[in-house]
C-alpha cells in the first residue's frame, strides 16, 4: 500500500491545484474525487446525446495569474484565447447595449452622454476593485496577532488607498458598502446598463440589487481578471472541462495521484490531529495532511461534531449556503436569434436583465420560498465559437437563472416545470420562436445542483459570498486562514477565501500556507 | 450534521394560551412552598432562578449550626435540572464537560464542569448517571440551546426539568439517622456521591449521597407531585433528630466552609460575561483538576491545552485565611500592601473552623508561585462609618475545614 | 392637571426680537428649533454667545412636539417614545428643572394570528416563561443574545459623542481618533473583533436566526433593526439599525424605552425653557428662505419676508439636502460637496397615525391586567410579513399589510389627555415618500390610514368607534410641516456609506461645511437620528473649538465600565 503525504479531498479546480502545488513542494499527494470523474462545477458534459456543456460555471472570468503561473498551465493546454468576449444587455424590443471589451471598454447601443458616464463610473469601479484585489489574493488578515507581512500588506493596501487621492479615496470608502442599485442611479440613465451591473453584483448571492453590501459582488467580478486583462471574461474551448484538463495535466506532471469514484465517508482524528480519511468503500488511507477542497460544512461534517466544539458546530451551521441560481441547458435545433442582436454578438455573454429594479423584483419572492416568475439570466451560446460542444448546425444554449431558492415551499418536484414554463418565456420574448427548436431542456435547480455535485444548499460559493461571509470570517472565524482548529487538516475550496469561480486562489493559497507551516 | 432526536416538540396551542397568566406571579413557588411558607417566621426572601426562596426562616446566625450539628432541609427545586438520555448520552456528556464521563459509573455522580470554545467556563454543577443511558445535569444557569447544540451528532435527547422536578438537600450529621428512620431502607449502603432509587408513595424518590455543606448529607429529588408527601415524610422521622428547615444564607456559611465555589458570585460564567476579561478558564477558578486531557475531545480541550502549554492563565482561585475576625466580602486583595492583586468574592468568620475565611481571585503570578506578603482591604460598615481594617491573608487548601463523617462508612448513627 | 399643562402651551412666550427694530448682529444664528437645534443653541448661549434660534412653525419642537391638534388631546405626533435622548444633555441643560420627566414603559407584545401574543416583561424570569409559552430553547437563548447585543452596545456607546475621524486626513487629531477607533476595536481581541465585523454588515434577520428558532420571537426583535429605515429586516446592514435603537437609556437602564411626561414635546419645552433661562431668544413663525453667504462665509440668513437677520455664525439643524440645496446657492459649494449632498439617501420609509380615543381600547387577545398596555404593540408576527412590507415599499406603495409600532402614552401619562380618555400614537412602516413614482395625494393619505386602522381593528373589536379624532401623516406632511426632506425621521438613512465619517457626506463630517461660519447640527450629521441631541452636542463642541471658547459646561460622555 502506497503512502502519501498528502491527501486533497476533493478533485474540483481548487482541489487539484492545491494538490499540485503541495506536489510541487516535494509531497506526495493524493487526490480523491467523489464522481467519475474530476472537475467539481467546472465539468463540461454531455447532457443530451451530442450536446455537451459547462455544467455549472460557464463563463471563465477570473482564473488567477498566480495560479496561470504556478502550474505552469500555459505548457499544459490551456488557451486563453477570445477573451474578449463582449456582454449583450439583452431587450424585448429589439435594442440590446453591447458591451465590448473588458466589461465594456466601449459601449454599443447607448447615447454619448451615458457611454461618457460609463467610462468614469467603470474607470472608478476597476480603480476601487483595483483596491480589493489583492485582499482576495492573499490569505486574511490573522486579527489576533497579526504578523509583520500581513502588517505591511495592510499598510500597502492603505497606502494604495492614499494614492487614489482624498477625495476618490472618499468616494471607495462611501460606496465600499453600498448596494449597487444606488450607485449606478447615482451615475447612470440607461436602464440597460444599470440592468447589467445590477445582475452581475447579484449574480450568484442572495442578494437584490438593492441589499445593502450589493456592490461589493460587482467587485469580486471586475478583481477577476483573464489573460492578464481586468474584467475580460471567456468561454473556454472545449468548456470549462477543458480548463480543468489543463489543471490535471499539470497536476499529473507533478505527481499528483488522482482517484476518482473515491468518496470520503471520514475524516480519521486522533488526538485533536487530522491523521488520514476513510472512503465509502472503508479503505482508510492516512497522511500527514489532510487538505479538504470540498464544501467546509461537508468537511467538518466528515470529521464529526464529535472532535469538534460545539460553538465552532454551531457557526458552521450558521453559515448560510442556500443557492438561487439554477442552470439551464437546452439542446437547440439551431442557433436562436435574439433581437436585435447582431450574429458575432451571439457569441458573447447574453443578460437578460432589463433593468435593476426588475433583478430586484426577481429577488423578492426567493426571500419566501417562491421562484421569480420573470427570472434574470445570463445566457452563453458556447457551441458558436466552439462547434465540438453540438452536432452540425444545432446549438447549445447555456445559462444561470435567478431567482430559483434552494427550499422552494411548494417543493421542486412541481414548482420545477412552472419555472422551467417561467424561464422560457422570458427567453421567447427576447429571443421570438426559441421554444421551437428546443430538443432537450435539462434545468439544475440548486438541489439538483447540491445532488448533482456534491454542493450543500447547490449554492456555488460554498457560502454566501455576502460582507459577514467574507475575509476573516469565511467560511467561519476560526478557520478562516485555511487552517482548521484540527491540525493536519486545512480547507482549499471556494468555502475559504476569497470565494468561489474558477479563481484557484482558494487552492493556491491553501497550499502555501500548508508550505509555510510546514516547510 | 443532522439533529437527531434532540428537537425539542412544538407545543400545540392549547397549553401556550394556558401558560399566559404566568406574568401575575412573578416568582415561582416552589413545589414545597406551603410547608415553607408554614415555617417562614422572618419572611425574609430572595429570588433564586424565578423561584421565591427564603435567605432564612427563623433565625439567619441558628439555621447554620442545623446544618453542623443536626439535620438542616433546605430546598433545592429552583437549581436548573437537565434530563439527558440516549444512546449516545454517555458519548455527549463526555464531550460536553471537563470530567472523564466513561468513568461515571451508572448510581454515581459527580461534580464538573463545562466550557465554550476558548475553555471559558459555562458553569459548573452535578452530574448524576441515573442508569447507562439517563443523566440528570444540575446546575445554576440555563443552557438549552447551548446542550441542543452540543447534540448535534449525538443520538441523544436533551430536556429541560426544571420545573417537572422538585429537590431537597438534607444536611448534617444527624441526616443518616432521619433517612433511615423515614424508611429508605439500605440507606446505609449510599457512599458519598453513589444515587439510588427508593421507593416513595407509589413513586419513587431519587437519593444521592452529595451536597453543598461540606457535611454529612443527601439530595433527595422526585416528581413534583410527590413533594410534599416526602417533605411530610423527613420531617415525620426527622422530629426526633432535631430536623430544621433552613434559608440560603446559612448554607451559604456551610458552603465556604467547605471552599465551594458559586457561579456568578466566585466567578462570572461565560454566556453572562459582557465584559470578556472576567471569562475564566478552569485552571483560573481552581476547576483544573476536572480537565482530563486524556480522554476523548472536549469542549474547550484545545484551548485550555493551549493555555496551559503557553502558561497564558491570568488568574487563580484561591482561600484565604485572614487575620482578626471581620469578614473580608468583597474586600480587594494587595501585595506588599500596595499592588492591588484582585478580590475576594465570598468571606466568613468560619464557626467551625473558628478562622477568618475567604475565597478571592488573584491575578497570576499572585496566589500562584507569590503567596507571601499578601493583605485584603476591608471595609467594614460599622454605625455608619467605614472601619478600614488591612489585614494579612495566607493561602490556605480549601476545603477550609474537612468533616470526617461527610464520607464515613457506614454514616454515623446520631 | 391637564388644563395646568394646556395653560403652560398657550402663555409660553415664544418670540423674541421683532422685526422693525434696528438690527444687531448674533454671536451665531440657529436654523431650525428641533431638538437638535435647541440643544445646540443651548450649549453655544451657556457658553456666552448670544444666540438666536429661528423657527418656521409656530411652534418650536421639530419631530419633538406635543400638540394639542384637538380639544383635550395633547399628541406626540411625530417622535413618541424616549431612550435616546443623552443623559449627559439632560444634566448639562438641567432640563429636569424646565420639567423633563421620562417614564420607562412597562413591556410590550406581538400580537399573533392565532389570537395569542408573545409579551416583553421588564423582569428577567417573567420574560423568559413567556418565551418558554413559544419555544424552550429560545427561553433559553435570550441571554446570550442580550449580552451580544450589549457587547456591540458598549462598543458604540463612546462614539456617540465624540466627532467622528476623517480617515483621509494627516491631521494629528484625525489621526489621534483613528487611533482610539483601532485601539478600541483591537481591544475587543480577535474572535470579538470577527463578530463584530459580521454584526455591523448583517441583516437582523440573519442575526437573529443565529439565536431563536420561533418566527414570533424573532419579529418581536427584528422590529427594531426597521424602525425609520428604507431597509427590510432581511436587508444587509439592519442589525447595526437594531443598535441605534438598542443603544439608548433610561436612567441608566441601557436599552430602555420611555415616554417624555406631556408627550414629546417636554423634550423640547424643556431645551426652549434652558435656552430662555440663559438668555437665549426664540423667534417662531420665521421661516428662512436662504443663508446669507458673503464672500464663502455665512453673514446671517434672510427670513422668507425678506427680513434679513446678521450673525456670526449660522447653525442648520435642518437635514443637509435642505440645508446646502434650498438654503444656501450652488455657487458658494463646491461641486464636489453639491454632488455628494445631491447622492445622500433620504428617502422616507414610515409614517404615522395619531389617533385621539375617547376610551381605552381592547384588545381580546391580551388580558386586561396585561401590563403590554403600558408599553408598545405590534401586530406583525413573522419575518415575511414584515419584508413584505417592504417590498411594497420598494414598488413605491405603501404596505398593504404593515409593521406598526403602536402604543398609549396616556396608559401611563394622564396629562396628555383627560381622565378616561386615550392618545394613541402609531408608528407605520412602510410608507415611501413618493407613490409609485407621483406624489401623495390626500386620497393616498387615507388610503394609508384605513389600512392602519383596519390593521389594529382586526385585533380591537370596536376601536374605530372609540375614534374622536386622527391625525395622518404621510412622509408628505412630515416634510410639508417638519421640513424633513422625503419624511426620512432620521435626517438621512442610516446605512454604512452615511455613517460615522460618511456622514452626512465624506470629507464635511465634522459638523462643518464648505462656507466658513456655516455649521451643521441635524441628525444628518453623526451619529444620526432619534431624539438623542448627540448630534447637536457634537456641534457645539465644534463651534466652540473653531472660537477657542471652553467647553467646561459640556460633560464628557458617561463612562461605560
Amino acid at each position: 500500500m502506497t503512502s502519501y503525504d498528502c491527501i486533497v479531498i476533493g478533485g474540483g479546480h481548487n482541489g487539484l491545484v492545491a494538490g499540485t502545488v503541495l506536489a510541487k513542494s516535494g509531497r506526495k499527494v493524493l487526490v480523491l474525487e467523489a464522481a467519475g470523474e474530476i472537475g467539481g462545477a467546472a465539468r463540461t458534459e454531455e447532457f443530451f446525446p451530442g450536446f455537451r456543456v459547462s455544467s455549472v460555471a460557464h463563463v471563465l472570468n477570473r482564473l488567477h495569474p498566480e495560479v496561470v503561473k504556478a502550474l505552469d498551465l500555459e505548457r499544459h493546454g490551456l488557451a486563453l484565447e477570445g477573451a474578449g468576449m463582449s456582454s449583450v444587455v439583452l431587450s424585448p424590443s429589439g435594442n440590446p447595449l453591447v458591451l465590448r471589451g473588458a466589461y465594456g471598454e466601449s459601449l454599443v447601443g447607448a447615447s454619448a452622454s451615458e457611454a461618457v458616464a460609463w467610462r468614469a463610473l467603470r474607470a472608478q469601479l476597476f480603480r476601487y476593485a483595483g483596491i480589493l484585489k489583492p485582499f482576495l489574493a492573499r490569505r486574511p488578515p490573522d486579527l489576533a496577532g497579526m504578523s509583520l507581512s500581513e502588517t505591511s500588506a495592510l499598510a500597502m493596501a492603505g497606502l494604495s488607498l492614499k494614492r487614489l487621492g482624498k477625495e476618490d479615496m472618499r468616494d471607495f470608502l462611501r460606496m465600499l458598502l453600498m448596494n449597487v442599485a444606488d450607485v449606478v442611479d447615482e451615475q447612470l440613465e440607461d436602464d440597460r446598463l444599470k440592468g447589467l451591473l445590477a445582475f452581475d453584483a447579484v449574480l450568484g448571492a442572495h442578494l437584490g440589487p438593492r441589499s445593502p453590501t450589493s456592490l461589493l459582488g460587482l467587485y469580486y467580478r471586475l478583481a477577476g481578471e483573464v489573460a492578464g486583462v481586468d474584467g475580460a471574461q471567456m468561454l473556454p474551448k472545449g468548456g470549462m472541462g477543458a480548463i480543468v484538463a489543463a489543471i490535471a495535466s499539470s497536476a499529473a506532471k507533478a505527481g499528483v495521484s488522482v482517484r476518482s469514484q473515491a468518496a470520503v465517508n471520514k475524516i480519521l482524528v486522533e488526538k485533536g490531529r487530522a491523521i488520514g480519511v476513510v472512503l465509502e468503500n472503508a479503505e482508510e488511507i492516512r497522511a500527514r495532511t489532510i487538505v479538504s477542497a470540498i464544501n467546509p460544512s461537508t468537511t467538518f461534517d466528515l470529521v464529526g461534531a464529535r472532535e469538534l466544539d460545539t460553538g465552532f458546530v454551531r457557526k458552521v451551521r450558521n453559515i448560510r449556503m442556500l443557492g438561487d441560481a439554477a442552470k439551464l441547458h437546452l439542446a437547440l435545433d439551431r442557433p436562436p436569434q435574439f433581437l436585435g442582436v447582431s450574429g458575432e454578438d451571439h457569441r458573447g455573454r447574453l443578460v437578460f436583465a432589463p433593468s435593476a429594479d426588475h433583478v430586484e423584483r426577481a429577488f423578492n419572492p426567493c426571500k419566501y420560498g417562491e421562484f421569480s416568475p420573470e427570472p434574470v439570466m445570463e445566457i452563453t451560446l458556447p457551441s458558436l465559437a466552439d462547434p465540438s460542444l453540438a452536432p452540425d448546425g444545432a446549438c447549445v444554449l447555456s445559462a444561470v437563472v435567478q431567482y430559483a431558492p434552494y427550499t422552494l415551499k411548494e417543493g421542486w418536484e412541481s414548482g420545477k416545470p412552472k419555472f422551467f414554463k417561467a424561464i422560457m418565456a422570458a427567453l421567447e420574448a427576447v429571443a421570438p420562436g426559441i421554444g421551437a427548436t428546443v430538443r432537450h431542456a435539462e434545468l439544475l435547480t440548486p438541489p439538483d445542483i447540491e445532488q448533482r455535485f456534491r454542493m450543500p444548499g447547490g449554492h456555488w460559493h460554498h457560502g454566501e459570498l455576502q460582507a459577514d461571509q467574507m475575509l476573516v470570517s469565511r467560511p467561519v472565524s476560526d478557520a478562516a486562514g485555511y487552517d482548521t482548529p484540527l491540525e493536519n487538516l486545512f480547507l482549499a475550496g471556494a468555502g475559504s477565501h476569497p470565494g468561489g469561480g474558477v479563481s484557484g486562489v482558494p487552492g493556491l493559497n491553501a497550499a502555501r500556507r500548508i508550505i509555510a507551516i510546514k516547510g | 450534521m443532522a439533529i437527531t432526536a434532540s428537537k425539542i416538540k412544538s407545543l400545540s396551542l392549547q397549553p401556550r394560551f394556558a401558560a399566559q397568566d404566568h406574568f401575575r406571579m412573578l416568582r415561582l413557588p416552589s413545589p414545597f412552598q406551603p410547608r415553607i411558607d408554614a415555617l417562614a417566621r422572618t419572611e425574609d426572601w430572595y429570588t433564586w432562578a424565578g423561584y421565591k426562596a427564603p435567605l432564612s426562616l427563623w433565625d439567619e446566625e441558628l439555621e447554620y449550626f442545623a446544618i453542623r450539628s443536626q439535620a438542616a432541609v433546605f430546598d433545592i427545586s429552583p437549581m436548573v435540572k437537565y434530563h439527558i438520555a440516549g444512546p449516545d448520552a454517555e458519548a455527549f456528556c463526555n464531550r460536553l464537560t471537563l470530567r472523564d464521563v466513561t468513568r461515571l459509573k451508572p448510581g454515581r455522580v459527580h461534580y464538573t464542569a463545562w466550557c465554550d470554545d476558548a475553555g471559558h467556563v459555562l458553569d459548573d454543577g452535578t452530574l448524576f448517571r441515573l442508569s447507562p443511558d439517563r443523566f440528570r445535569l444540575c446546575c445554576q444557569e440555563r443552557h438549552l440551546p447551548w446542550l441542543l447544540d452540543s447534540a448535534i451528532g449525538f443520538n441523544v435527547s436533551v430536556e429541560e426539568e426544571t420545573e417537572a422536578v422538585a429537590g431537597l438537600a438534607l444536611q448534617g450529621p444527624t441526616s443518616f439517622a432521619v433517612l433511615r428512620d423515614a424508611g429508605f431502607k439500605d440507606i446505609e449502603k449510599l457512599k458519598v456521591f453513589d444515587i439510588a432509587e427508593f421507593p416513595h408513595e407509589g413513586g419513587s424518590v431519587t437519593i444521592s449521597r452529595t451536597g453543598f455543606t461540606g457535611d454529612l448529607g443527601y439530595e433527595l429529588f422526585v416528581p413534583v407531585g410527590l413533594a410534599l408527601s416526602l417533605w411530610d415524610r423527613l420531617f415525620e422521622a426527622g422530629r426526633l433528630h432535631g430536623i430544621r428547615a433552613i434559608g440560603y444564607t446559612a448554607l451559604n456559611r456551610a458552603r465556604i466552609e467547605a471552599g465551594l465555589i458559586v457561579a456568578n458570585a466566585d466567578f462570572v460564567t461565560a454566556e453572562h460575561a459582557i465584559r470578556t476579561d472576567r471569562l475564566r478558564l478552569p485552571d483560573e477558578i481552581g476547576l483544573g483538576f476536572m480537565v482530563d486531557a486524556e480522554k476523548g475531545y472536549f469542549n474547550g480541550r484545545r484551548a485550555i491545552l493551549a493555555a496551559r502549554a503557553n502558561r497564558s492563565m491570568k488568574h487563580v482561585l484561591v482561600g484565604l485565611e485572614i487575620e482578626g475576625n471581620i469578614p473580608a466580602e468583597h474586600a480587594i486583595v494587595y501585595h506588599r500592601q500596595k499592588k492591588e492583586i484582585g478580590l475576594v468574592s465570598a468571606a466568613i468568620w468560619s464557626p467551625t473552623g473558628k478562622r477568618n475565611i475567604a475565597i478571592a481571585s488573584l491575578s497570576r503570578p499572585y496566589g500562584d508561585t507569590v503567596v507571601d506578603d499578601l493583605w485584603v482591604e476591608i471595609y467594614a460598615m460599622r454605625e455608619l462609618k467605614y472601619e478600614r481594617l488591612m489585614k494579612r491573608a495566607k493561602v490556605v487548601p480549601r476545603p477550609f475545614i474537612k468533616l470526617e463523617r461527610r464520607t464515613a462508612n457506614p454514616p454515623a448513627d446520631f | 392637571m391637564r388644563s395646568m399643562v394646556e395653560g403652560a402651551y398657550a402663555i409660553a412666550p415664544l418670540t423674541g426680537e421683532r422685526p422693525g427694530r434696528k438690527m444687531k448682529t448674533w454671536d451665531a444664528i440657529v436654523i431650525g428649533g428641533g431638538h437638535n437645534g435647541l440643544v445646540n443653541a443651548c450649549y453655544l448661549q451657556r457658553a456666552g454667545l448670544d444666540v438666536l434660534v429661528v423657527e418656521k412653525n409656530a411652534w418650536i419642537g421639530g419631530a419633538a412636539t406635543s400638540r394639542e391638534l384637538t380639544p383635550g388631546y395633547l399628541y406626540s405626533n411625530c417622535s413618541y417614545v424616549c431612550s435616546l435622548f443623552r443623559p449627559e444633555i439632560m444634566r448639562d441643560l438641567e432640563l429636569p428643572r424646565f420639567g423633563l420627566q421620562v417614564i420607562s414603559y412597562e413591556g410590550g407584545a406581538v400580537f399573533t394570528r392565532d389570537g395569542d401574543y408573545l409579551a416583553n416583561y421588564r423582569d428577567h424570569d417573567a420574560h423568559r416563561r413567556e418565551f418558554a409559552r413559544f419555544s424552550a430553547r429560545d427561553a433559553e437563548a435570550y441571554d446570550r443574545y442580550a449580552r451580544d447585543v450589549t457587547r456591540q452596545c458598549r462598543f458604540i456607546q463612546p462614539l456617540l459623542m465624540r466627532t467622528a475621524p476623517d480617515p483621509t486626513s494627516f491631521r494629528p487629531r484625525d489621526i489621534g481618533e483613528l487611533m482610539y477607533l483601532g485601539r478600541k476595536f483591537a481591544g475587543l481581541g480577535a474572535e470579538d473583533m470577527a463578530q463584530t465585523l459580521r454584526f455591523w454588515t448583517m441583516s437582523i434577520s440573519d442575526f437573529l436566526d443565529e439565536y431563536f428558532e420561533t418566527d414570533v420571537i424573532k419579529a418581536n426583535f427584528a422590529l427594531s433593526g426597521i424602525i425609520g429605515t428604507a431597509l427590510g429586516p432581511m436587508s444587509p446592514g439592519t442589525a447595526y439599525v437594531l443598535l441605534h435603537h438598542y443603544m439608548g437609556e433610561v436612567d441608566g437602564s441601557v436599552g430602555a424605552w420611555g415616554y417624555a411626561r406631556g408627550g414629546m414635546g417636554a423634550v423640547t419645552r424643556a431645551l426652549s425653557d434652558s435656552f430662555r433661562a440663559c438668555g437665549g431668544v426664540i423667534r417662531t413663525d420665521a421661516e428662512v428662505d436662504h443663508v446669507l453667504v458673503q464672500g464663502g462665509k455665512a453673514k446671517g440668513v434672510v427670513l422668507s419676508g425678506g427680513e434679513e437677520i446678521y450673525g456670526k455664525l449660522v447653525v442648520s439643524n435642518a437635514d443637509v439636502k435642505r440645508t446646502f440645496l434650498k438654503l444656501v446657492e450652488a455657487k458658494e459649494l463646491p461641486e464636489i460637496f453639491l454632488r455628494r449632498v445631491k447622492n445622500f439617501k433620504i428617502r422616507g420609509s414610515s409614517g404615522k397615525v395619531n389617533i385621539a380615543l375617547d376610551s381605552m381600547p381592547e384588545f381580546p387577545a391580551l388580558p386586561k391586567d396585561s401590563p403590554c398596555y403600558r408599553g408598545d404593540l405590534h401586530f406583525t408576527d413573522s419575518m415575511e410579513r414584515m419584508e413584505r412590507g417592504y417590498d411594497d415599499w420598494k414598488a413605491g406603495r405603501w404596505s398593504a399589510d404593515p409593521t406598526l409600532d403602536m402604543m398609549i402614552p396616556t396608559a401611563l401619562d394622564p396629562t396628555m389627555t383627560s381622565p378616561g380618555t386615550h392618545f394613541m400614537s402609531c408608528f407605520v412602516q412602510y410608507a415611501p415618500p413618493r407613490i409609485e413614482g407621483r406624489d401623495w395625494t390626500d386620497a393616498d393619505r387615507d388610503g394609508f390610514a384605513e389600512t392602519v386602522i383596519s390593521q389594529i381593528a382586526d385585533y380591537s373589536p370596536g376601536f374605530r368607534d372609540r375614534i374622536v379624532h386622527m391625525e395622518v401623516r404621510t412622509p408628505r406632511e412630515i416634510e410639508a410641516e417638519v421640513g424633513l426632506t422625503e419624511g426620512n425621521i432620521f435626517q438621512g438613512e442610516l446605512t454604512f456609506d452615511q455613517l460615522l465619517f460618511n456622514r452626512p457626506v465624506p470629507g464635511y463630517a465634522q459638523y462643518r461645511s464648505p462656507v466658513g461660519g456655516l455649521y451643521m447640527c441635524g441628525s444628518s450629521t453623526h451619529p444620526g437620528g432619534g431624539v438623542m441631541g448627540a448630534p447637536g452636542r457634537n456641534a457645539a463642541s465644534e463651534i466652540l473649538r473653531d472660537l477657542k471658547q471652553g467647553a467646561k459646561h459640556m460633560s464628557p460622555a458617561h463612562d461605560v465600565i
